[in-house]
């Protein structure tokens, strides 16, 4: 230690959660760090981590990722850390705590963010083994650790944070039970039909949800681990008992407020260490914030107020000129279980005076409702179940006091285009956007009148957006709506030929009878076209019309791939995958796809799809082996296409002695029903017969998976960079069914997607995502139903295998040779050999083997 | 100038290049029919991907550039002279015309871009 440092005075903050860790950096924001010498003390072994996120840790994400910090910034300004310590003891006239190690620490000032912990009530049995709380790492680890034997789950608790414990045990496979002791689901945020709608939303996904319900006693199970005991409730009628392997409580928190109390500092009647506008204790030098602290008689167990907690304890101890603690607002918009759940305000209407409007669709599976002022101006609260779309904007007019418009039920009816919608431009600069580290509207625009162009730039300015991600949609509109302000071009063109977006092109060549290319540019655009708009209405043609891709008026729209109808890989060599539908494949098929991978000497390679892949083709060999793969009954894979590639499948119930449906027959029915369709991206498709999901359906564009009762659908999944689980659709679908909605959802995405937009960033901008696209599809909501199922048959009537096709027409097939005007072939081409099969050779051997020879 | 024949213009295909051999390398021919000069000639190699390639590339327009886009990493390179426009790096460029059903090139030596 230095000199200076010894002679700094010091502070002590005591717990590095994310209230502890928010401080340190507002500390830093501000220079603390010159000032004093911090120390943080953290009874958890790892350093903060993201805790409103700690269900991904369930996800894949490690423990690496969920956190703030590895030390780097602490160390690097010079901030002692220690883990896995616990302070015992607080001494306040002595300016020391006292370490469990024994050793005493001398403060200046001292921070208390010690946060809470979850309350398990103490019903009998409520400490047997295999029961657990939903707060740290360790935590998770624990649960994880016992779901591998376990077969069923219960959590003690439905509100916000018990659900989403809820959440994560049924994605770890356990059947899963919800038993609260209030009459509805989140009693805090919601009132009773949205507790109800949410209810019934959460049962339609296999979850058991008991209301009402107190447990007495926990006792040894007959058929699991352990039975909860009810207690009885006359007139009701309900199971007396549940037996369960696993028991998680999520039943609220409660301060850790030991040190506090036990030093003398004032505490709060039901716990809470008592604080002022300052965050600072009934002692001068100690503040406290987050979830320990209490605040004219509340607990926030929220992050966002212990953010802005920090904030005001840090303003006052560096004299910053920051705004004090007065209050925080408890609005909370979040999807639990796939369910959007959004409150806001005063949700159950206990102001003077308040009027309410709900409006409730029990098709859709939706409920909404506002509170208003006597007078009907303003917006006290709201209640939103089944669909957030229209939350940001209740939001804004709640924190902002924004006069509501004439009839205020209009914001909560089903959208029509009379809506009236609240732009952001009239959102006052000091309207909170995002509320996790309170942002508001001006900071974005100075930050964009500062140079930030971007969204990027503005998060990683402003660090809006960074806390839970809630605002993320509603800071894009704000950072457009000021980069136009600014005269800053917000181009939704596709290119600079085309003033259009993807959709209005598509619905210009529907609607116009467009068939080709110069056709469109020369009525709609200008210019001669690019390497944007060219592929892209090559594809929308593709889509619309179904022509073959390389007729004369087409050919010029094909990047190289769709050109030659082949995979086009660095050397310039191509590529070839014969359509495997299902990875089902006769052995004479199988030999054929040997015999000409070993006569043009292929290097062979099986697919992430169950399919084969023959690498390093000459372009002039393809029609050869295209004429081969063709008499032996392949068809094309379109591998090269952003199209329908594979329907990846399990063997299903004909060998599996798991399987409840024939996933293999499912399989190649649908691959042969939509292979070839062109669309804005590549799709990719998979059927599992039963829930082991040995085909990993849930990571597929169309993931089916086989049910006692038929099929569940789950839409919208990817694996590539952004791998993201796909939604659960709809379950228990007849056949029928099943291949209509994939109808109506393929073709509603090929009409409305963007350029290059994987179906999962497609639900997420339809506005109203998931639960949109259901009533779109499920229920018909735009008439559009019958349109889409009609262009899905014209398409799978009209397919052709693109190569036989090109096979019968010479004309195609001399566009294969090298040179127009030589029949020799590229000498650049070079392969060596590598585990007994060829590769391109590099640069450096070619070198060598051209010297040498 | 010296125009050499180097293919007929059947070969070319509207808005899409083909490759041909001229004087022992590798050239890409580009076929603009609703342009003024119509046929453009770069040589077949691009040198991003050092692979002979460019004549299987998309053509189109970048302001008032034409350009071929490489089909490999999508570099585009200017017809009129074989600049590329995001790298510092060129690849030759021919003069071309078609005269009575032939596509000549200027030779090498005497290139104009």
């Amino acid at each position: 230690m230095t000199q200076t440092q010894q002679h700094k005075p010091q502070l002590v903050v005591v717990g590095n959660g994310m209230v502890g860790h928010h401080f340190i950096e507002e500390c830093l924001t501000h220079s603390g760090h010159e000032h004093y010498q911090i120390t943080v003390i953290g009874a958890e072994a790892n350093l903060a981590y993201d805790r409103v996120h700690l269900s991904d840790y369930f996800n894949g994400k490690s423990a690496a990722e969920l956190a703030f910090t590895n030390g780097t910034l602490y160390n690097r300004n010079g901030i002692q850390y220690r883990t896995s310590t616990k302070v015992v003891s607080l001494n306040p006239d002595a300016h020391t705590v006292t370490l469990d190690s024994g050793e005493n620490l001398r403060y200046d000032k001292l921070v208390l963010a010690t946060g809470s912990y979850p309350f398990v009530p103490p019903i009998t049995g409520h400490d047997r083994k295999n029961t657990f709380v939903y707060r740290t790492l360790e935590d998770l680890d624990a649960i994880k650790a016992c779901a591998e034997t376990a077969k069923t789950g219960t959590v003690v608790g439905g509100g916000l944070l018990g659900l989403e414990a809820a959440n994560a045990l049924k994605n770890l496979g356990l059947e899963t039970s919800v038993v609260e002791f209030a009459p509805r689901l989140m009693p805090v945020q919601l009132d009773e039909a949205g507790g109800a709608q949410l209810k019934s939303m959460i049962e339609s996904l296999g979850v058991r949800v008991y209301t009402a319900t107190a447990t007495q006693k926990i006792i040894d199970g007959d058929n699991a681990v352990h039975r909860m005991v009810f207690a009885n409730q006359e007139g009701k009628e309900q199971d007396s008992y549940l037996e369960t392997d696993l028991i998680l409580f999520s039943a609220g928190i409660r301060p850790y407020d030991q040190l506090a109390r036990e030093s003398g500092l004032e505490v709060g009647d039901r716990g809470g260490i008592t604080i002022n506008n300052h965050c600072l204790t009934s002692h001068p030098d100690i503040y406290a914030i987050g979830e320990c602290a209490l605040w004219q008689g509340r607990i926030y167990g929220l992050v966002a107020p212990g953010y802005s907690m920090a904030k005001a304890a840090v303003a006052h101890l560096f004299s910053t000129g920051g705004n004090a603690f007065t209050g925080a607002d408890m609005s909370t918009k979040l999807k639990l279980l796939g369910c959007d759940v959004g409150s806001i305000g005063d949700a159950h209407a206990t102001t003077a005076g308040a009027k309410t409007f709900f409006y409730q669709d029990d098709i859709a599976g939706c409920y909404r409702k506002i509170v208003v002022s006597a007078d009907a101006k303003k917006l006290l609260g709201a209640v939103l179940v089944g669909d957030n779309s229209q939350y940001d904007t209740l939001l804004q007019y709640y924190l902002n006091g924004i006069d509501l418009p004439e009839q205020p039920e209009s914001l909560i009816l089903p959208t029509t285009s009379e809506s009236p919608a609240l732009g952001v431009d009239a959102l006052p600069a000091s309207a909170s956007i995002c509320s996790c580290l309170n942002v508001t509207k001006g900071d974005i625009s100075t930050a964009v009148a500062n140079g930030a162009l971007s969204v990027a730039d503005v998060k990683s300015a402003t660090k809006a957006s960074t806390g839970c991600g809630g605002c993320a949609a509603l800071l894009k509109k704000v950072v457009d709506n000021e980069l136009l302000a600014l005269g800053v071009e917000v181009s939704t063109d596709v290119c600079e030929h085309f003033a259009y977006t993807r959709q209005a092109l598509y619905d210009l060549i529907k609607i116009g009878e467009i068939k080709t290319f110069d056709e469109l540019i020369s009525k709609h655009g200008r210019g001669y076209g690019c390497m944007v708009c060219r592929p892209l209405v090559g594809s929308m043609l593709a889509s619309i019309w179904n022509e073959y891709v390389l007729a004369e008026p087409h050919v010029s729209l094909q990047d190289t791939n769709d050109r030659y109808l082949a995979n086009m890989q660095k050397d310039g060599t191509y590529s070839v995958v014969p359509r495997i539908p299902g990875g089902e494949i006769t052995p004479e098929k199988l030999i054929v796809i040997g015999e000409v991978a070993k006569k043009y000497h292929l290097y062979t390679k099986i697919t992430g799809g169950q399919r084969i892949d023959l690498f390093g083709a000459r372009q002039e060999q393809l029609p050869a082996i295209w004429q081969t793969l063709i008499e032996a009954g392949f068809e094309t894979g379109q591998a090269y296409g952003k199209s329908v590639r594979t329907v990846k499948s399990c063997v299903g119930s004909t060998w599996c002695r798991f399987g409840v449906n024939d996933s293999m027959k499912m399989a190649i029915d649908i691959e042969n029903r939509y292979k070839g369709l062109r669309a804005p991206h590549k799709l990719k498709f998979a059927v599992s017969g039963c829930t082991r999901e040995c085909a990993e359906a849930q990571s597929k564009d169309i993931g089916v998976i086989a049910t006692e009762g038929g099929w569940n659908l789950y839409v919208c999944g990817n694996g590539g960079m952004k791998p993201r689980h796909a939604d659960l659709f709809a379950t228990d679908l007849d056949d029928k069914t099943l291949i209509q909605y994939i109808d109506r959802i393929l073709m509603f995405y090929v009409k409305t997607a963007d350029r290059l937009q994987r179906t999962s960033v497609w639900m997420d901008n339809l506005e109203g995502g998931l639960a949109y696209l259901k009533a779109v599809v499920i229920h018909d909501k735009l008439g559009l139903a019958q349109e889409l199922e009609a262009q899905m048959a014209h398409l799978v009537d009209t397919f052709q295998c693109e190569w036989k096709t090109t096979l019968q027409d010479p004309q195609k097939l001399k566009a294969f040779k090298p040179f127009v005007n030589d029949d020799r072939s590229d000498n650049n081409i070079i392969f060596v050999e590598e585990r007994d099969q060829i590769r391109p050779a590099t640069e450096q051997e070619k070198h060598t083997l051209l010297v040498n020879s | 100038m010296q125009w050499q024949t180097v293919c007929k213009q059947e070969d070319l295909i509207p808005d899409v290049g083909v490759a041909a051999i001229f004087e022992e390398q590798q050239v890409a021919i580009f076929y603009l029919p609703k342009t003024e000069q119509k046929v453009f000639a770069l040589g077949n190699w691009d040198p991003c991907s050092k692979a002979n390639v460019l004549s299987r590339g998309l053509l189109g327009n970048l302001g008032n550039k034409l350009v071929v886009a490489s089909p490999l990493y999508k570099q585009h390179f200017d017809l009129q002279t074989g600049q590329c426009l995001e790298e510092n790096v060129s690849v030759p460029c021919w003069a071309a015309r078609l005269v009575d059903g032939k596509v000549e090139l200027a030779s090498h030596e005497n290139r104009e871009c």
